[in-house]
């Protein structure tokens, strides 16, 4: 092989950066599962628990669309329970902590959505 | 074991068949759970919603002040001390408002009054044309409306826009609004995008008549222009009324009596 000396202290270089992740963070405490405050008036929401943690993106962005282009502002729910299509109205009615809620679970996963720029964050936060 | 071609051919129709059966008996029985999305049981429903203003009720400023400021106040829309005001429903002279129609010997209260102006919600909307995102479209009742999430504020459709209804939010409106008395059922907006009157789609969708309809005590007329029955075909029936700027043929939905 040409070379075999830089071909093999490239290769030391690369292995080295391209693993840094996992050296860099060992020993550190793994991922926790942020403890969220839970309306304190409601039991259930409007659809099961995993389904809500995995799929709320998708509903809301459902629901705008729905709601703006369809005008469709009733959600029937797999129970067969009606609610109104509102992330400010319905959403933030039962989850009025949001920073204990949504912002806990946003910050833990590093996401950052914009959504109070314009809808109004509930009061039940101060 | 041999096959022949004919043989194989057989089974595999056969399994598809099977299988497709399978799969949409899954469908069927899946769709029947699956959640559903419906208009709402008490919302006004029109073939073109349409308004008629009639204003020979509107000579002082307290007249129209009511009706722009139970819209701009349900909406949450900032009143900003500058030029880059943000207004959904306003006033101006009779020379802006209708341009087409200066003849230098009108009658001095025609002249002299203010005209209210608002988004006309064409019927050939120029604004929705020009939009690329689609954040700015015309719904089947011939509303004009704006899903806000999409807008990317290039402003095309403050350019395409013959009447000057959409207003440019150049800063974060929050700051122009008294965050601890904003209405807290409806959105503000953010920096960067457009806005305009929406005939108070929400409140339609909720069974209720628009705010500054309400407000004006009888002197704007909301309804739907495809019954014949309905109280804003009767008045124009009844009364001459002219809509701004016809001869760009967008239709406007917004009528005035003079
Ligand atoms: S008045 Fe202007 S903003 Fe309203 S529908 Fe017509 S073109 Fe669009
Ligand atoms: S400013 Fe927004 S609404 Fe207007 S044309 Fe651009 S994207 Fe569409």
């Amino acid at each position: 092989m040409y070379n075999t000396k830089y071909v093999i202290a490239g290769l030391v270089v690369f292995l080295a950066l391209f693993t840094s992740p996992f050296w860099l963070n060992m020993g550190k405490a793994s991922y926790q599962r942020p403890e969220l405050a839970l309306p304190a008036d409601a039991k259930e929401c409007i659809e099961p628990v995993d389904y809500m943690r995995a799929e709320h993106m998708q509903i809301l962005d459902t629901w705008r669309d729905q709601a703006l282009r369809e005008g469709k502002r009733t959600y029937v729910a797999t129970d067969g329970k009606v609610w109104n299509v509102s992330l400010q109205n319905t959403c933030m009615k039962c989850h009025a902590n949001k920073a204990d809620f949504c912002d806990k679970c946003h910050t833990t996963n590093s996401v950052n959505v914009y959504c109070w720029d314009c809808h109004v964050e509930p009061k039940g936060n101060q | 074991m041999k096959r022949s071609r004919r043989q194989f051919l057989k089974v595999a129709s056969l399994s598809v068949l099977g299988l497709s059966a399978q799969l949409a008996g899954g469908a069927i029985v899946s769709a029947a759970e699956a959640p559903a999305y419906q208009p709402n049981e008490g919302g006004l429903k029109a073939g073109r919603w349409a308004m008629v203003i009639d204003t020979r009720g509107f000579e002082t400023a307290a007249d129209f002040e009511a009706c722009i400021k139970a819209c701009h106040q349900y909406h949450n829309v900032p009143n900003i001390p500058n030029n880059q005001e943000v207004k959904w429903l306003w006033t101006d002279k009779y020379e802006y408002v209708f341009p087409d129609d200066v003849n230098e010997h009108l009658s001095e209260s025609v002249r002299s009054r203010d005209y209210f102006v608002l988004c006309n919600h064409c019927e050939n909307p120029p604004c929705v044309r020009v939009c690329p995102t689609k954040a700015t479209y015309k719904k089947p009742d011939g509303i004009v409306t704006m899903d806000y999430h999409r807008c990317i504020g290039c402003r095309f459709c403050m350019a395409g826009c013959p009447y000057g209804a959409r207003s440019f939010n150049f800063a974060n409106p929050r700051r122009y609004l008294d965050m601890g008395a904003i209405n807290a059922e409806y959105p503000t907006r953010m920096m960067g995008v457009v806005e305009k009157c929406t005939f108070c789609v929400e409140r339609l969708a909720k069974g209720q008549l628009p705010l500054c309809v309400e407000a004006s005590e009888g002197r704007i007329l909301f309804g739907d222009l495809s019954d014949p029955e309905s109280e804003v075909r009767k008045a124009l029936a009844e009364n001459f009324t002219i809509r701004r700027k016809p001869s760009l043929g967008t239709q406007p939905g917004v009528y005035y009596i003079i």
